[in-house]
């Protein structure tokens, strides 16, 4: 979407650094430039340093005072802060047993429903997208780049507005409150930014390549899962990422197909309603709220750099 | 022969739809965790054997037609889209136009009620006070920090730090912040760290989450807590792409510090500083997470999202509702316009 000032080879992060297969990867950095870069280090003030010390201190605070929270017997939680584990340590694991098996919250089985729930949700609509991207980006045809505009501009149109039609045909076909509805919802959203998304990666392909394969006799089919395939692992994984983070911690497509069906409803339903229902109850609270974050939390540190390039590739690129 | 004919009309007449209502039965309504999973891996597998069958139709045929290639790569996907976004669009912007319960046309009316109404107004005062602050503030705080861990040693983990509560769902989050904003009467310790600061100031604790309107305010900062990490992560790659000799020159004329920061930093990532701007725009015109853990849309904190929720499913309103959820499109729609128009742009330099 930018005009000229970035250039694709700039776009990319300190984290893209180690990765040699990268589509974007920097170009090598030559001597003069790392000596100007080091140079500019010893220049930056301390200060400022320090200022995003102060802010990342900041940023943290909360996240910590709940994770310790959720560490805390009952009744310490409720009576006093939790930087007082700093003077008066104690810890116990009670709280995550009675969030995850305790009769009540029974989040065991909601983490299940939410496994259950994405995994389709993150293949079904990638693979879609993949077979569009690759008509959109090398099948010439009439249309397409009106078709093209079309997708990408859905891809803003608010979730909202399709909601109560989309529930009145699953009613209809006497599907409505299982998790087929909410695979096939979230397949369908997904679907105008993840075509848009692998579109840009498939562009970055050599033409050349795709024409040797032609010349030598191969159909569209196999260019697409011989050539294209391949090669696109790292975009396929930068959309999965998304996706997965996307389903896994949406709330809204989850409360109006699978609401009030505990069979169906993921985590992010159930913690929403232990906040509304027991809103003072913080060990059920803090306890829950980490174990619906720990599974996307160790997706995004351990896949971090490519998740930083779907997103740079999906805003700054276009 | 009779006999015959009586086996096929039980196979038919008793046996098929007996076994189909088994396996629908069993296909929606999975009993337990085990059978949760057979039916996530049978539904995979139904998918990919459906796409398979698919592309294998179109390449068989030798020197198949293009129409039909395209059909098979574009189709499913134009019919989920049209199914799945373009069709209810147009439905629920048909059923605004009607009365509670969809049976008497009443035009604009729905319109007319969520613009006057004060409940409503409200509402719509709240939505702009996020659309508007959200985007300045997580931008403003992602382009400081952007440029002060730029090139640091502590520039990863610092970014990462940053970059997590993006990780989380809004729900989690949510459920951060209210422990944060948690209060106790006075007479108490307190257990929520801001009103704990005010103790030690020597201030009263206060509610932040109820006394309206710095409610708003305080809801708005979780969405800014959240989006700093996007809005830093596209910033931070726009001024790694500023050549190094723009720099270099900048620097021979003698800028420094928050000049250089004004004039060169700022004008060179003007584009993603747009981009930033138009997307956490958008992504907060849809969120209702966070007003709906926190809040529930009480004590004048509901925003369009959360009212369109609102009425549709809980005060069974669905020609409001639907007349909420085109608001919102219509919001939209300027800077979906805007966006087009970039990537016209962007592909004609290309």
């Amino acid at each position: 979407m930018t005009t000229t000032p970035v250039p694709p080879q700039g776009v990319s992060l300190a984290q893209d650094g180690e990765a040699g297969d990268d589509i974007v990867a920097a170009p090598p950095e030559g001597p003069i430039k790392r000596r100007s870069r080091i140079a500019a280090n010893r220049l930056r003030s301390p200060w400022a340093s320090f200022a995003a010390i102060i802010i990342a201190f900041l940023w943290t605070t909360p996240t910590v005072g709940l994770l310790i929270t959720s560490f805390r017997p009952v009744g310490e939680i409720n009576e006093t802060g939790w930087w007082n584990i700093f003077i008066d340590p104690s810890f116990t694991l009670d709280n995550y047993s009675d969030a995850m098996f305790g009769n009540q919250t029974n989040l065991g089985g909601f983490f299940v429903n939410s496994i259950v729930i994405t995994l389709p949700a993150v293949i079904i609509p990638i693979s879609i997208a993949l077979l569009a991207a690759y008509a959109f980006a090398w099948i010439e045809f009439k249309g397409r780049s009106i078709l093209f505009v079309a997708v990408f501009a859905l891809q803003v149109v608010p979730i909202q507005i399709t909601l109560i039609p989309l529930l009145r045909k699953y009613v209809d076909w006497e599907i409505n409150g299982s998790f087929w509805t909410v695979w096939l919802s979230h397949s369908m959203f997904a679907l105008p930014l993840a075509i848009f998304l692998l579109h840009n990666f498939m562009k970055d392909i050599p033409a050349s390549l795709i024409e040797a394969a032609r010349v030598d006799g191969a159909g569209h089919v196999k260019i697409f899962f011989k050539v294209l395939l391949p090669l696109l692992t790292p975009a396929i994984a930068s959309f999965a990422i998304f996706q997965f983070l996307w389903v896994w911690n949406d709330l809204l497509v989850a409360l109006t197909f699978a609401g009030g069906q505990p069979d169906v409803a993921p985590l992010t339903v159930a913690i929403a309603e232990l906040a509304g229902s027991r809103g003072s109850d913080w060990h059920l609270l803090s306890a829950g709220a980490f174990i619906s974050m720990i599974v996307p939390v160790v997706v995004f540190l351990s896949l971090q750099r490519y998740f930083v390039r779907g997103l740079l590739a999906g805003s700054v690129k276009g | 022969m009779d006999y015959i004919s009586k086996y096929f009309s039980w196979l038919f007449g008793e046996y098929f739809p007996w076994l189909w209502g088994e396996v629908r039965n069993f296909l929606l309504n999975p009993d337990g965790p085990a059978d949760k999973f057979v039916i996530m891996i049978i539904a995979i597998l139904f998918f990919i054997v459906v796409m398979g069958l698919i592309l294998f139709l179109v390449d068989r045929p030798k020197n198949a037609p293009r129409w039909l290639v395209v059909l098979g790569f574009v189709g499913p996907a134009v019919l989920a889209i049209g199914f799945g976004l373009v069709y209810p669009a147009l439905a629920t912007m048909w059923s605004s136009l009607f009365n509670k319960n969809g049976a008497e046309f009443i035009g604009l009316d729905n319109y007319v009620t969520a613009v006057t109404e004060p409940a409503f107004q409200t509402v719509l005062r709240n939505t702009i006070l996020w659309v508007v602050l959200v985007p300045l503030l997580s931008t403003f705080l992602g382009l400081v920090y952007a440029v002060l861990v730029d090139r640091t040693r502590i520039e990863r983990w610092a970014k990462t730090l940053m970059f997590l509560p993006m990780a989380i769902s809004m729900v989690g989050a949510s459920i951060i912040w209210k422990f944060v904003y948690a209060v106790r009467g006075a007479d108490y310790d307190q257990i929520g760290l801001l009103n704990q600061l005010l103790v030690w100031l020597g201030q009263e604790p206060r509610s932040f989450l109820i006394d309206s309107p710095w409610n708003n305010l305080f809801l708005i900062a979780v969405m800014v807590w959240i989006q700093t990490g996007f809005a830093m992560t596209i910033l931070s790659a726009a001024i790694k792409a500023i050549p190094d000799d723009i720099v270099e020159a900048a620097r021979l004329d003698g800028l420094a510090g928050l000049q250089m920061f004004r004039y060169i930093t700022v004008p060179s990532i003007r584009p993603a500083l747009v981009v930033v701007l138009t997307t956490i725009a958008m992504a907060t015109l849809k969120v209702f997470d966070i007003v709906r853990t926190m809040t529930n849309g009480n004590y004048a904190t509901s925003v369009i999202a959360n009212e369109f929720y609102d009425q549709s499913f809980r005060k069974a309103n669905a020609g409001l509702g639907a007349a909420l959820a085109v608001i919102l499109f219509i919001f939209v729609i300027p800077l979906v316009i805007y966006n087009v128009r970039q990537m016209r742009l962007s592909e004609e330099i290309r």
